[in-house]
């Protein structure tokens, strides 16, 4: 908007608090004990506005939430993920995953950081905190980072057949071409709706004969005999084709699909 | 090995009792669910892109429209979370501060008044829908003549408030504050010593203490765990500290339990609000707003800030570069999308009526889920 910033002498500017060295946010009490389980996954600490940041190594995050944890960093309020490639003087790598840690002894938070990419996958800690399942889940879906051992790595708030992820800072506000994956007859890869079209470029969703991509992820009930067994196969003739067993050929699983739920 | 009597069901998109546009995959056995998988998403609108794209001040409507059954709490959250990030918190003026207390317990009254009648009418119960309506209605009365609006309310500016409390305002909340409390007993002799609700609620949805923590739950459904843990009282913000309030706890952790708490809430919110009165009389008429610049560019820094919501801890996660008056990143802990998270464990076992009720137990807004 407006280039100049009008003065305002009574506003002090946020004074961030005298500059401690890395060292001595890493011996704060707050952090001391945890940290020196995993000094050597140190790579940096900062401190604004009274919040502690540390750096941790990506590979080690498990090791060093645990330890977090045992030194009663029971509760993860949140874990998010940043996208710095428009960042101002940003170098290195492209995401960062925050997890904000809170202990309900010293009611104070802090906030451990790792760097990441594309390509190198963040290891989940949904085995040390279980909240950290939809969170995971989430910073996946909104920015494609990925996180290894996670039970259940799919999307959560768009659409499984999706291809973006929104909060990448190289996604348009307006929106993409979306595609659609799980219809590939109807909508081939990249020929889903437009962002501001009028609709008249998709075709009629209801022409779509091939088979239902089934959408959740446990097994298909084996149905043998018995009087239930024949019940519940009844209304199977109304869909185009029985729901199968193996997914539809046409619509290959996004890899993160094939693992079991939790 | 998956039996013949299993099935799948889809419970939602489109059903009264998801409160929203909530589906859950269901795998029953009968009546019995053996697991449910929510599946949300339906009502995501990108707010958190929309955030990265606009100044800090055209944020604030934005954020009405995440929980817009509490718009007030969510204002408070986003204004409060800029402040910090500007370090302008200690700046903002008494009377703004507590105009924004007494917004927010309105707010929480209004939002526990709109969960017991949805909550009471998903179980069968259809009388306190009317009651509780009846005084929510006053409540959003007060809104629309404070700010206008009765449910996105944009009530909160960063560095203050927009405008002066109307003449008359705090003699009306006063009134309605003085019977409210009596309105919450009529509420609990509908519904407390109620066989039917006893029957449908106790040992409903149990959640340990230590389960609730490490679901991340936080709000009535971690207080009717036993966890005496409130925001306002853990890391006070605004003028808390010199307010007296109990925290209402429970002890078995189930759906009652987290029923006698927010009721009791609500209570405490009166008592908050009786406090307030006084001391928003004692200060300069006016005397609303901080000297903040007219454009808003904080320095560079991340910052997360929370509040308690009436559904939980509503948290803003900011990333500022310094260079822009937009935040470069601004995430939403959502209380509701975090509770959620655990609905599969507490209704594993239940019958799909008690589905029903955990899903009215944990409060959610799925605005607020998706955002």
């Amino acid at each position: 908007m407006s280039e100049q910033t009008p003065p305002s002498p009574p506003t002090p500017p946020a004074a961030p608090p005298p500059g401690r060295s890395v060292d001595d946010i890493k011996r704060d009490p707050l952090v001391a004990d945890a940290v020196s389980r995993v000094d050597d996954a140190v790579l940096g600490a900062k401190e604004f506005v009274g919040e502690i940041t540390l750096f941790f190594d990506r590979d080690r995050i498990v090791e060093v939430a645990r330890a977090f944890k045992d030194a009663g960093f029971v509760y993860l309020v949140d874990l998010s993920g940043v996208d710095y490639s428009k960042y101002p003087g940003h170098t290195g790598l492209r995401f960062s995953v925050s997890y904000t840690l809170y202990s309900f002894q010293k009611n104070a938070r802090v906030r451990l950081r790792v760097w990441t990419d594309e390509k190198w996958p963040v290891p989940s800690v949904t085995s040390v905190w279980r909240t950290a399942n939809w969170h995971e889940r989430e910073t996946f879906d909104m920015l494609g980072i990925q996180f290894s051992g996670h039970p259940n790595l799919e999307r959560i708030l768009m659409w499984e057949g999706f291809n973006g992820h929104p909060l990448r800072k190289d996604f348009p506000i307006r929106g993409i071409d979306t595609g659609a994956r799980i219809y590939p007859e109807v909508f081939p890869e990249g020929g889903g709706p437009k962002a501001g079209s009028t609709g008249k470029d998709v075709k009629d969703v209801n022409v779509y004969k091939g088979e239902w991509k089934r959408y959740g992820q446990w097994p298909v009930a084996q149905i043998g005999g018995g009087g239930n067994g024949a019940k519940a196969a009844a209304p199977a003739p109304a869909t185009p084709k029985p729901v199968a067993a193996a997914p539809a050929p046409a619509a290959p699983p996004a890899p993160t699909d094939e693992e079991e739920t939790e | 090995m998956f039996d013949v009597h299993e099935m799948e069901v889809n419970f939602g998109p489109q059903h009264p009792s998801t409160h929203g546009v909530l589906r859950v995959l269901l795998r029953i056995d009968g009546e019995r669910i053996i697991d449910a998988k929510p599946i949300i998403g339906y009502l995501h609108r990108g707010t958190e892109k929309l955030f990265e794209h606009m100044a800090y001040p055209q944020c604030i409507p934005h954020t009405d429209r995440m929980d817009y059954v509490a718009s007030a709490t969510n204002n408070l959250g986003f204004v409060e979370t800029v402040e910090k990030l500007m370090g302008i918190t200690a700046n903002i003026p008494r009377r703004a501060q507590l105009m924004r207390v007494m917004l927010s317990e309105l707010q929480r009254i209004s939002s526990h008044l709109l969960w017991l009648a949805t909550h009471a009418i998903d179980l069968g119960a259809m009388t306190p829908f009317f009651y509780t309506f009846r005084e929510r209605e006053q409540v959003l009365d007060f809104f629309e003549s404070y700010c206008g609006a009765r449910l996105t309310l944009n009530c909160m500016r960063i560095g203050g408030m927009p405008d002066d409390l109307p003449h008359g305002w705090l003699e009306d909340v006063e009134a309605f504050v003085d019977k409210f409390e009596a309105c919450v007993d009529e509420y609990e002799s509908l519904l407390t010593n109620n066989r039917i609700w006893k029957k449908r609620t106790i040992g409903i949805g149990v959640l340990s203490p230590e389960d609730a923590i490490d679901w991340g739950i936080t709000g009535p459904p971690l207080r009717g765990s036993g966890v005496e843990w409130d925001l306002r009282r853990a890391q006070p913000y605004e003028c808390y500290p010199e307010l007296q309030f109990e925290i209402p706890i429970g002890k078995n952790g189930d759906t009652y339990d987290r029923y006698l708490v927010r009721m009791e809430e609500m209570r405490q919110s009166t008592r908050i609000l009786k406090q307030c009165f006084p001391l928003v009389r004692a200060t300069p008429e006016g005397d609303i707003k901080a000297k903040i610049s007219k454009v808003i560019r904080p320095p560079e820094g991340e910052v997360y800030h929370s509040i308690e919501s009436p559904k939980g801890e509503l948290g803003y996660y900011i990333v500022s570069d310094g260079k822009t008056q937009n935040a470069y990143r601004c995430h939403v802990r959502p209380p509701s999308f975090v509770n959620l998270q655990a609905l599969p464990a507490m209704a594993r076992g239940h019958l799909v009526s008690d589905l029903v009720a955990l899903i009215g137990t944990i409060d959610i807004v799925l605005g607020e889920v998706d955002r």
